[in-house]
């Protein structure tokens, strides 16, 4: 038999690649997850997962209303409105549920090992799912206000691994400081509605004046991945490398700078929570 | 350099110590943190719950960990659980380690036992397909019938108890950690759990067993160790070790 130990605290990958590896073994783990979130979410009421889709239904149709006479003028701006507050939600909704999970698990990170980025990876697929689902709503939105979805459509996918890749990063970066401190999940939730009104998800982004718009726009991660979402859905339009690269280079970064950071002190995780 | 380790050593702790680092007062916000980073007044409480500690644990030995509360037991098995990473030190361990959870833990309650024994089992670390294959046997060990598909709020804190037991302790692991704070049950399940520990010891499953109980030690382990203040006192024969803690303990 050949003597080779399962677990040394001494041997060992940098952590970085070893949270990849082991996140990988737990993939079973992430799927349970998800599926709990899902299940319990909506096992005791009547209309169960439709809620999903009708949430953000509510909202555009309570928005549409109350904007419909400042921004009356945008094409179709039910589908509008709705096609960037699927995104929006997303990020969000999944950068605030990684955070309270990690915080959640904490009872478990002291009796068992488990690997520490599986709160925020599950988080990102629950999520991903409502997303999924949302897409329903927003293509019967899109027929009604008059804009047929074109062969652009087929680009939707980057748009959306992107959008995860930067949602990732953002909340392992927030988890990471919420382990430290719990009140960061709070304070995060008024920035997080700070920053979707100065996105432009419910307005136009043409009303934004031109002297402003490098701070708004230019220098806001959301701004870009949120027209990358829309230009092959809502505009119809195949974005071009001068919108794709550089929404890649902010998610990619801010994954790869989220995994680092979060991965690197994972280890104290247990002596924190 | 990494020296060999002989083959019938499940377990090696080497030159291990575990540092706590507390901070005096509890800060809980982040504007406090900020405020007193400001004033330089974060000073920390730093606590050693291992010192330097050496140990070896044989292949199919039972073995006990005593010693007073706060002494290191609990710490010791958590770094050999990797739920804590070693501040110094090495721990190096050959096969497959199982906690025996607080049961419940990672429970849902609006899940049925059925979900529940999925969800638990790849907390474990195990595969889906490896649930599949353990079902049957854990919800019959649990003796829950019809009831594994109502949900688990519907369960008695006894059923829930079960439930966990059946699925920690379903396969026989390397080495089984077992700590006695765990409370298992009413009695009935307590000896049928004592009946399954014995199962495993047959089989050839190495035990790491906290306990306060002297009896447990001279009966159950075959060798021991004595921890007090993060230090190894003793380590060796179970019945002497425990002879000794009990004549200092008085």
């Amino acid at each position: 038999m050949i003597h080779v130990p399962v677990y040394d605290s001494a041997r060992r990958p940098p952590a970085t690649f070893d949270e990849l590896a082991q996140i990988f073994k737990y993939r079973d783990l992430v799927k349970q997850l998800v599926r709990r979130d899902i299940v319990t979410r909506y096992k005791r009421s009547f209309l169960g997962i439709t809620w999903t889709m009708l949430n953000p239904l509510g909202m555009m149709v309570v928005m549409t209303i109350a904007f419909s006479q400042a921004f009356g003028a945008t094409r179709a701006y039910p589908a509008y409105l709705l096609s960037g507050l699927i995104a929006w939600n997303f990020f969000g909704q999944t950068t605030v549920y990684a955070m309270r999970q990690l915080v959640w698990g904490g009872g478990l990170l002291h009796r068992i090992y488990l690997p520490k980025t599986v709160f925020a990876v599950a988080a990102v697929g629950t999520h991903l799912v409502n997303l999924l689902l949302c897409l329903l709503p927003l293509l019967v939105v899109m027929f009604v206000t008059g804009i047929t979805p074109q062969w652009t459509i087929l680009f939707l996918p980057i748009s959306i691994v992107w959008l995860i890749a930067f949602t990732l990063g953002v909340g392992l970066l927030l988890s990471r400081v919420a382990v430290y401190f719990p009140d960061v999940a709070e304070m995060y939730e008024i920035v997080l509605t700070a920053w979707m009104y100065l996105t432009p998800i419910m307005y136009p982004e043409e009303i934004i004046p031109q002297a402003w718009r490098w701070a708004l726009f230019d220098l806001n991660p959301m701004y870009h991945l949120i027209k990358l979402f829309r230009l092959p859905l809502y505009y119809n339009i195949m974005p071009t490398l001068s919108e794709i690269v550089p929404a890649l280079g902010i998610a990619l970064g801010t994954l790869i700078v989220g995994w680092y950071i979060f991965a690197r002190s994972a280890d104290d995780f247990a002596y924190r929570i | 350099m990494i020296s060999p380790i002989a083959s019938d050593i499940v377990v090696r702790v080497q030159d291990v110590s575990v540092l706590y680092r507390v901070p005096r007062e509890r800060i809980g916000t982040f504007k406090e943190y900020a405020i007193r980073r400001l004033q330089r007044r974060i000073t920390h409480e730093e606590f050693w719950a291992l010192r330097e500690v050496n140990l070896d644990v044989r292949s199919s030995e039972v073995f006990g960990i005593i010693g007073r509360n706060g002494a290191g037991k609990s710490t010791l098995l958590k770094v050999i659980a990797r739920v804590l990473r070693p501040t110094r030190g090495r721990v190096v361990v050959f096969g497959n380690v199982a906690p025996l959870l607080e049961f419940g833990a990672g429970f849902h309650p609006e899940l049925s036992g059925r979900e529940n024994v999925m969800l638990n089992g790849v907390l474990l670390g195990f595969t889906e397909k490896e649930m599949h294959k353990k079902f049957d046997r854990i919800v019959e060990f649990a003796e829950l019938g019809d009831f594994i598909d109502a949900p688990l709020r519907t369960y008695s804190s006894g059923m829930v108890a079960r439930l966990g037991f059946a699925i920690a302790t379903d396969v026989k692991p390397d080495v089984l950690i077992v700590d006695e704070v765990l409370a298992v049950g009413d009695e009935s399940f307590q000896r049928k759990g004592q009946a399954r520990m014995q199962e495993f010891r047959e089989q050839g499953a190495t035990i790491l067993l906290v306990t306060h109980n002297m009896t447990m030690v001279q009966t159950m382990c075959q060798r021991a160790v004595w921890l007090d203040h993060g230090k190894v006192q003793v380590v060796g024969d179970a019945k002497e070790v425990a002879e000794q803690y009990h004549q200092a303990s008085g």
